[in-house]
């Protein structure tokens, strides 16, 4: 069970690394030939920076747009944070410098408590695409399933806290193994086994889904181009190549 | 008036109830022949139309990163469904963005992505069938591009943009719309939207400026290729014979003259509006826009004002350096291109306009903002220069000015209901449909407040308003363009008003 679980772990974290990396390097490459920011938009880059920033903290169109989506929105992801910080515990070893920092109560404590509330918010989340009639219309099974997969890794990871505690001494010494190639067995627990499938499955899942927002909205150009239109031109290659050409159907046409 | 009803004003801007199927029989008459060949498409739907649809759709997917990343960042959380005007007049749920933009992504999704290449089922992607191609040349011509939704969408995803792209698709097959490609095809070979050739234009502003000089005594010009001017000013052809466009080029005409500077219409580029972006055509755009640099090359002159039109501006504001550029041959020290509200308020705050804002005592105005100026250009050196303005400049030259709802202005702005290509005939009943919002806050503060004029600064706008606003029981000629209110207010120089007000100031004096 251990090497199965050592195996599905390195296949979801190279096909989650690799298959977000092939796909950030496509948006990177395709070029925005146009001036698109929706407007109005920041005139410096220092400012889009700052307009990016609130998008991506404070989800700041959400706001604007429905107050519903944007709590239990927001409420989901910024436990989901919390809660990655208070996981690293089993990923870092004493002697590492940000231990102190992961180690600290305060750290620890707001991600146990945030697994509730990652709860709470994705609850929201599911209640909304089933009960709004519009949001339901617009609803696929993959994006119930994406929530239910999420709620399954909220709901066993809150019981292996709450309810029935696992062996984390031996989970860590299985993960900070599968960093050096040095396997160890995992402590043999259902809740554990699910959650980390559950895991894996949604690392996977990750580059081939609507998941992909994450990194996408950096590569979104209405919200990362500068209003400068009028003071610098704004050319790419494909384009640029037209500029031989443009003008000629009108003297054709004469 | 038509087969369809005129939605009521609803007491609350409550969300409808969706209604499947509502707007499925809503589609513009399609391209001919002629209408589609010049603009280099095929003249009616190819043979093998299905995979020149999806070679088209990779092609754009690998030039437009926006279009790429839009289709696969959506989560489907729902903000955007109640905010398109399409929606909210019709009901139908295709006509909320995201399901716009699913009708092109579950395409996307079979054809270009692992999950809907093995689990279509799962992630809805379906093939493309004929069906799918009708359903696309009827929703993706009922949205006009407004950028509302975009706004709204916590990762910016722009309808317009997978409308524009998937109205090229359908170019591409041969079946584009004929109102559009019409026009586009017009101003290849007359140089305006309308097909006003230059002996007509030449005749019409004579007997404009006859008619200005009639009613003021001044011999105010409307210069038709004048080389070496220093102004050209690039307009929409309906300014300059539709009401109530007509009375904001005299406006534009007026301020030149007060401010004595050489300005000059041209015939080559009679036409500011640019169907090209609405047909997502880089190319096409950028045809009908080089013809604005031609002019400016041959006229000799320093400087480009735009005139009051929405989409317009956006391509000039935002795409016109980029299409036709660099600019290096105009004056630097002005912008680039200027908005004609631009000019105006800069004469306005150096004292250039003698103004007498009694002269539009008789009418409560309100402000539409256009929704391609709102929320994609600028005016001035702030963002948000183009909410400023146009109030600054109305605010200068009337005394009773009344804001709308503030969900329903300035970058919350909606469409008028027929931008984007839609201000065709065939289209009446969305373009009726589509202003219910607009108009409900309209009528909301013609009741309370008693306003009687809405000035606009776009052509589209103009024509939407003047044809729909009977449709909701208020007058046609509610709508005003903002420089029939500033020609309305100026007091020409030497002018008999200009002689009484000097009178009257010196006797004030004594």
């Amino acid at each position: 069970m251990s090497v199965a679980y050592a195996i599905l772990l390195y296949v979801a974290s190279a096909v989650f690394f690799g298959g977000v990396f092939f796909r950030v390097l496509k948006y990177w490459r395709t070029p925005a030939p146009l001036k698109i920011p929706t407007m109005p938009a920041p005139v410096t880059q220092a400012g889009v920076v700052m307009r990016m920033a609130r998008e991506v903290v404070l989800f700041e169109s959400l706001f604007k747009s429905s107050m519903w989506t944007w709590i239990f929105g927001w409420m989901f992801h910024v436990s989901l944070l919390l809660a990655f910080f208070r996981h690293l515990r089993y990923a870092i070893s004493p002697d590492n410098i940000l231990w102190p920092l992961i180690n600290l109560e305060l750290v620890q404590a707001a991600g146990k408590y945030a697994g509730i509330f990652m709860l709470i918010g994705l609850l929201g989340l599911l209640a909304r695409r089933i009960f709004v009639e519009r949001v339901r219309y617009i609803s696929g099974p993959s994006d119930y399933l994406m929530l239910i997969l999420i709620l399954t890794i909220a709901g066993t990871g809150l019981s292996i806290t709450f309810l029935d505690p696992t062996d984390i001494v031996s989970l860590k010494i299985f993960v900070l193994g599968l960093f050096r190639f040095n396997l160890q067995p995992l402590p043999s627990s259902l809740l554990l086994q699910t959650h980390l499938a559950m895991v894996a499955l949604l690392m996977i899942v990750f580059p081939i889904s609507k998941l992909l927002h994450a990194p996408g909205i950096f590569f979104s150009p209405t919200r990362n181009q500068v209003d400068d239109a009028r003071e610098k031109r704004h050319l790419v290659p494909w384009a640029a190549k037209l500029d031989a050409t443009r003008g000629h159907k009108i003297e054709i046409k004469g | 008036m038509a087969d369809f009803e005129t939605p009521e004003y609803r007491e609350y801007p409550s969300i409808p109830v969706i209604n499947e199927g509502a707007m499925a029989g809503s589609s513009p008459f399609i391209a001919k022949p002629p209408h589609q060949e010049p603009l280099g498409y095929p003249g009616e739907l190819v043979e093998n139309w299905q995979q020149v649809a999806i070679d088209k759709m990779g092609e754009l997917l690998g030039k437009y990163r926006g279009f790429q990343v839009f289709m696969d960042i959506c989560v489907k959380c729902g903000a955007c469904t109640d905010k398109c005007q399409y929606f909210i007049g019709t009901a139908d749920p295709k006509n909320m963005p995201v399901a716009r933009q699913d009708l092109l992504r579950s395409v996307y999704r079979r054809y270009f992505t692992f999950a809907g290449k093995y689990f279509p089922k799962l992630v809805g992607a379906r093939d493309l069938t004929k069906e799918v191609l009708d359903e696309w040349y009827s929703y993706f011509h009922q949205c006009s591009q407004c950028r509302r939704c975009s706004v709204y969408c916590p990762y910016g995803i722009d309808t317009a943009e997978v409308s524009m792209a998937a109205r090229e698709i359908l170019d591409a097959v041969g079946v584009g719309q004929k109102y559009c490609n019409e026009i586009i095809a017009k101003v290849f070979k007359i140089g305006n939207n309308l097909g006003l050739p230059e002996r007509a234009l030449k005749d019409t502003l004579l007997d404009l400026e006859e008619e200005i000089e009639e009613d003021t005594g001044i011999p105010v010009k409307l210069p038709l290729d004048v080389k070496g001017a220093d102004i050209l000013l690039i307009t929409p052809s309906a300014d300059f014979f539709a009401e109530p466009h007509i009375d904001g080029l005299i406006g534009y005409a007026k301020v030149f003259h007060e401010a004595g500077v050489n300005w000059t219409l041209s015939s080559h580029a009679s036409e500011a509006g640019n169907f090209g972006m609405f047909i997502g055509s880089y190319e096409n755009m950028q045809e009908v826009a080089m013809r604005v640099r031609q002019a400016a090359l041959d006229l000799d002159v320093k400087r480009i004002v735009h005139g009051e039109c929405g989409h317009a501006w956006r391509v000039a504001y935002s795409f016109w350096n980029t299409l036709i550029g660099p600019w290096d041959f105009l004056d630097q020290k002005y912008p680039i291109p200027q908005h004609i509200c631009e000019y105006t308020w800069d004469l306005m705050q150096n004292g250039g306009l003698k103004l007498d804002k009694s002269e539009n005592d008789h009418r409560v105005v309100t402000f539409h903002d256009s929704c391609n100026v709102a929320r994609a250009t600028r005016m001035g050196d702030k963002p948000g220069g183009q909410f400023e303005i146009p109030r600054n400049v109305i605010k200068a030259v009337c005394n009773n000015y009344v804001e709308m709802d503030e969900d329903t202005i300035k970058e919350g702005t909606f469409c008028c209901g027929g931008g984007g290509g839609l201000l065709t005939d065939d289209l009446m009943e969305i373009r009726v449909k589509g202003a219910l919002p607009r108009m409900e806050a309209l009528h909301e503060i013609v009741e309370d407040n008693g306003v009687t004029h809405m000035a606009a600064i776009c052509a589209i706008c103009k024509s939407q308003f003047t044809k729909v606003l009977p449709y909701y029981k208020m007058p046609m000629d509610m709508i005003v363009s903002v420089h029939q209110l500033v020609g309305d207010a100026i007091v020409l120089t030497g002018s008999e008003a200009d002689s009484s007000r000097e009178e009257t100031a010196e006797g004030a004096n004594e």
